[in-house]
């Protein structure tokens, strides 16, 4: 199985370590994975900024990057929420259609694709997961408190694998932290408050960690747990999995 | 200039306390919706139903309009039409006078607060009695309501009963809300017995019937349609529904979306006026048959203004109704409002994390956030948008297009972080305002994948 | 060109091509197991009150007490009252009590149908103190969507389903029963 691994521009130059451990959970897994060398970004920054129209030569980028490959997968539901719904090339329809059909985040390829029922690793701590608006709500990663349908949620039954972790459930289970793109400075006061509330639920149940599928979210909650000087911190979920502490 | 949402947002948080207060009040209405909709088991397909019927409607309207006029006409009900909002006040205006009357009494119409009906009037002398409990607490403040269902959410019952002290005499600092909307009680029922004239809102209007229903807990539109000799409903054209056996599907969508009980206390089906009563109705476009021929927002039209998409909004409940600047709030009215005043209401579709929780709540399945996002890109191809955004954008797009440039880029910026972080971290910088920056690491996950990422398969 | 014209034909104009209603399944929906019983349940939860009755006659004495209360008091369940029907706004203010029959009530909801005609004057319902009504149990269906397949709302000038008394929450989310209208809503149902 020919994986690639897309890694998200923010991780690649702020999280190395959300890619590393990515790639070694992918290949302890069995895949064969290949980083294209030449990737940058998905787009969804102009995109969401109302500049889709501007996102055409990121796009043919990524296309000339990405195909070739069974599948694409990236440890951000948000960007391949964006890949999914946006990704269009003129010059290679067919490629752009086919990648846009085999793009996954990570937690979603180990559930579905891969069905991974085990996973070695260990992580003693008391950890809440924050659900990710792009990756909940619109990859289906789990179930939505407002809906009526049955309840599961992919990230935590891998979490749920893991040695020695203790999950531990916000009140709030599937609020958005504030993060939303551009929303994050643009509206900064709306934003700020918002990853605060999340925070002060997850520090009700005094965890350790705050864990997600998108680094977005938890960039934008570290920085706030930084500036509070709060001991809680923050690790992507391919941290843990890829964990044996 | 209006100021902008995020302004408004800004102002509103700084009163913490106040802020979180708000958030966990309309947080507490989203769990009776929960809460209700949890008990029925079907409620994924009567969300289905309510979209499909709504679709229908949309598709046919012309149709079901004429079919409603003839039918209400039969009725002894009074049609008019209104193209804009103004002609619908002068509508207004003009029966008043017919009439020669003084005393109106109003129940919820956000129709009626779109159109500045009240505004209008009193330019003209003539004072309107807001009877829903809410819009009349916000009209004594002379504010506008904040919500579409809970007008007066962003008032504390201090607020009401120091505003109910000056207005209504009721005793300084009595908080005790069953005091206050008691003295509200006796304030409204003597405007009802001696109004003369009734103004409501349409929930839905059958065209196969040419009746209408309006819903409310209070039963102030009932008072006030009953007692007055002339009674005005006015609506939306999109408040069209085909049959009377489709409210059934609505009536069990509405109340429990929008507050999580089973069903308004009224649901009153208005079909013809008693005897010696005139009943009139008013049809208004302002700007929605334009709505209608915008493919990508046509199905905004669906809204039955059950609120369910406000209360369920984190931007919302953090900023409070009056952030939006518009008559109508929350992510409904930021899809809403650009198709009334594009440039006017620019910052609205960005006043959203597009968290998607609007599109799960809503009772039709108005695609809200989608919505947002595409009206993003309209503003941007209208040219409503800053300078300084415009040029960052621009910069991103030759930045990810050329990988040399990005990596370069990346090299230089993460390098300029950890030597000299005061460049990002000062006051200027936004996000650095309440957050730390993250901390730069010496290298990418790219530089790092070069080096190690082929011992790793070995 | 008439607004009435310039809006008709913006809307022929701009409105999507011809799609279908839904077809609505009623197998698909809610069931209880005892109509009455979930009526008077969620009746109940909304601030209604639910009284069995073996027989409508039950009621008469506590409608002779009302009457001589001295208080104005309504009684429409046997007939209506012609002399009632014309009472004003101002004269119904007065109104503590009355006593209406009502078509059916829902289970699902708790809210009962009424036509016009069971109230004589529109404003009853909703002007009074206390609104006593008066439905067969067998009457009860289970939703709205058994509710409308059992009346026709364009057989009289108005009707209305109400589901317990009048009530606000417009301060602070505080419940308040009994905002402009009946503070307390009885439903008689009778086996």
């Amino acid at each position: 199985m020919k994986v690639a691994l897309f890694i998200p521009c923010y991780i690649d130059q702020f999280y190395p370590n959300v890619g590393i451990a990515s790639l070694q959970l992918l290949e302890k897994l069995g895949c064969d994975v290949s980083f294209p060398l030449e990737q940058t970004c998905c787009g969804q920054p102009m995109a969401n900024s109302g500049f889709a129209s501007l996102s055409k030569g990121c796009d043919a980028n990524f296309v000339k990057n990405f195909r070739g490959f069974d599948y694409i997968v990236a440890p951000s539901g948000s960007c391949v929420l964006h890949v999914k719904e946006h990704l269009h090339d003129d010059k290679n329809p067919l490629e752009a259609e086919k990648i846009r059909n085999s793009v996954y985040e990570l937690t979603e390829f180990l559930t579905d694709i891969l069905k991974v029922k085990n996973i070695n690793a260990r992580f003693p701590f008391k950890v809440g997961l924050h659900n990710s608006c792009h990756g909940q709500r619109m990859l289906n990663l789990s179930s939505m408190s407002e809906r009526v349908l049955p309840a599961f949620s992919k990230p935590q039954d891998l979490l749920n694998m893991v040695q020695d972790i203790q999950l531990i459930k916000p009140k709030r289970n599937d609020e958005c932290c504030g993060f939303g793109g551009t929303f994050c400075v643009f509206e900064e006061a709306v934003s700020v408050k918002m990853g605060k509330d999340r925070i002060s639920e997850h520090q009700a149940n005094d965890v350790d960690y705050i864990t997600g599928v998108d680094s977005s979210c938890l960039m934008h909650l570290e920085g706030i747990l930084n500036r509070q000087g709060n001991k809680i911190k923050t690790i992507h979920i391919a941290e843990i999995l890829n964990s044996s502490l | 200039m209006t100021p902008k949402h995020a302004d408004l947002a800004e102002q509103f948080i700084t009163d913490e306390p106040r802020t979180n207060w708000h958030d966990e009040t309309l947080w507490f209405v989203r769990e009776k919706r929960d809460k209700a909709v949890h008990g029925i088991p079907e409620w994924e397909d009567l969300r289905e139903w309510g979209s499909q019927i709504k679709n229908h409607s949309l598709s046919n309207l012309s149709q079901y309009l004429k079919e409603f006029e003839e039918k209400a006409t039969a009725n002894g009900i009074q049609i008019h039409w209104a193209a804009t909002g103004e002609e619908h006040n002068q509508i207004i205006h003009k029966i008043i006078q017919k009439n020669n009357i003084q005393r109106i009494v109003k129940s919820k119409s956000m129709l009626t607060e779109e159109c500045h009906l009240n505004d209008y009037l009193e330019h003209r002398g003539i004072e309107v009695v807001d009877s829903d409990l809410g819009e009349r607490i916000v009209q004594f403040r002379k504010e506008a309501p904040s919500h579409i269902v809970l007008p007066a959410i962003h008032l504390k019952k201090q607020d009401v009963s120091e505003t109910f002290h000056e207005h209504l005499n009721t005793e300084k600092g009595n908080n005790d809300p069953q005091y206050l909307t008691e003295a509200a009680r006796g304030h409204l029922r003597d405007k009802f017995v001696e109004s003369e004239l009734s103004i409501t809102g349409v929930n839905f209007a059958i065209a196969e019937t040419g009746g209408f229903v309006v819903c409310t807990n209070e039963g102030n539109a009932d008072m006030g349609a009953h007692s007055a000799a002339v009674h005005i409903a006015c609506m939306g054209f999109e408040k069209i529904i085909p049959k009377a056996e489709h409210l059934a599907v609505f009536l069990r969508l509405l109340a429990r979306s929008a507050t999580g009980q089973p069903i308004t206390t009224f649901s009153s089906h208005f079909q013809k006026p008693r005897d010696g009563q005139e009943m009139h109705i008013v049809i208004v476009d302002n700007g929605r048959s334009t709505q209608l021929g915008r493919e990508d927002f046509r199905n905004s039209l669906k809204c039955i203004r059950c609120a369910a998409c406000f209360n369920t909004c984190p931007v919302y409940r953090r900023s409070g109704g009056h952030s939006y600047h518009t008559s109508t709030a929350g992510p409904i009215g930021s899809i809403l409002n650009p198709n009334l005043d594009m440039k006017a209401n620019s910052d609205l579709p960005f006043a959203s994390t597009l968290c998607g929780s609007c599109t799960n709540v809503c009772p039709v399945k108005i695609n809200i956030h989608e919505q947002l996002w595409k009206w993003r890109q309209e503003i941007v191809k209208n040219g409503y948008v800053d300078t300084t955004k415009k040029i960052g954008m621009n910069g991103m797009a030759v930045l990810f297009s050329y990988p040399a440039i990005y990596r370069l880029t990346g090299k230089i910026g993460r390098w300029v972080m950890r030597v000299v972080p005061f460049i990002t971290n000062n006051q200027l910088n936004p996000w650095y305002k309440q957050r730390e920056m993250p901390k730069p690491p010496k290298e990418s996950f790219r530089d790092w994948y070069k080096k190690n990422g082929n011992s790793q398969k070995n | 060109m008439s607004s009435r014209d310039k809006i008709l034909n913006a809307i022929a104009a701009n409105q999507p091509d011809l799609v279908a209603p839904p077809t609505i399944d009623l197998d698909t929906v809610i069931s209880y197991e005892d109509n009455y019983t979930q009526f008077k349940k969620v009746l109940e939860g909304i601030g209604g009150k639910v009284e069995l009755l073996s027989d409508i006659a039950i009621l008469n004495n506590q409608i002779q007490k009302d009457k001589a209360s001295g208080q104005l008091v309504i009684n429409m369940i046997d007939d209506v009252d012609k002399q009632i029907v014309m009472l004003t706004s101002f004269e119904l203010e007065k109104l503590e009590k009355v006593y209406l029959r009502a078509t059916l009530g829902v289970a699902e909801n708790g809210s009962v149908w009424l036509y016009e005609s069971q109230m004589g004057n529109r404003l009853l319902p909703f002007i009074c103190q206390h609104l006593m009504l008066v439905i067969h149990k067998k009457d009860i269906v289970t939703t709205m969507h058994h509710a409308y397949q059992q009346i026709d709302i364009a057989k009289e000038g108005f009707g209305v389903f109400i589901a317990g008394p009048s009530k606000t929450a417009d301060i602070e989310q505080s419940l308040v029963i009994g905002a402009h209208g009946a503070r307390t809503a009885t439903i008689y149902v009778v086996e």
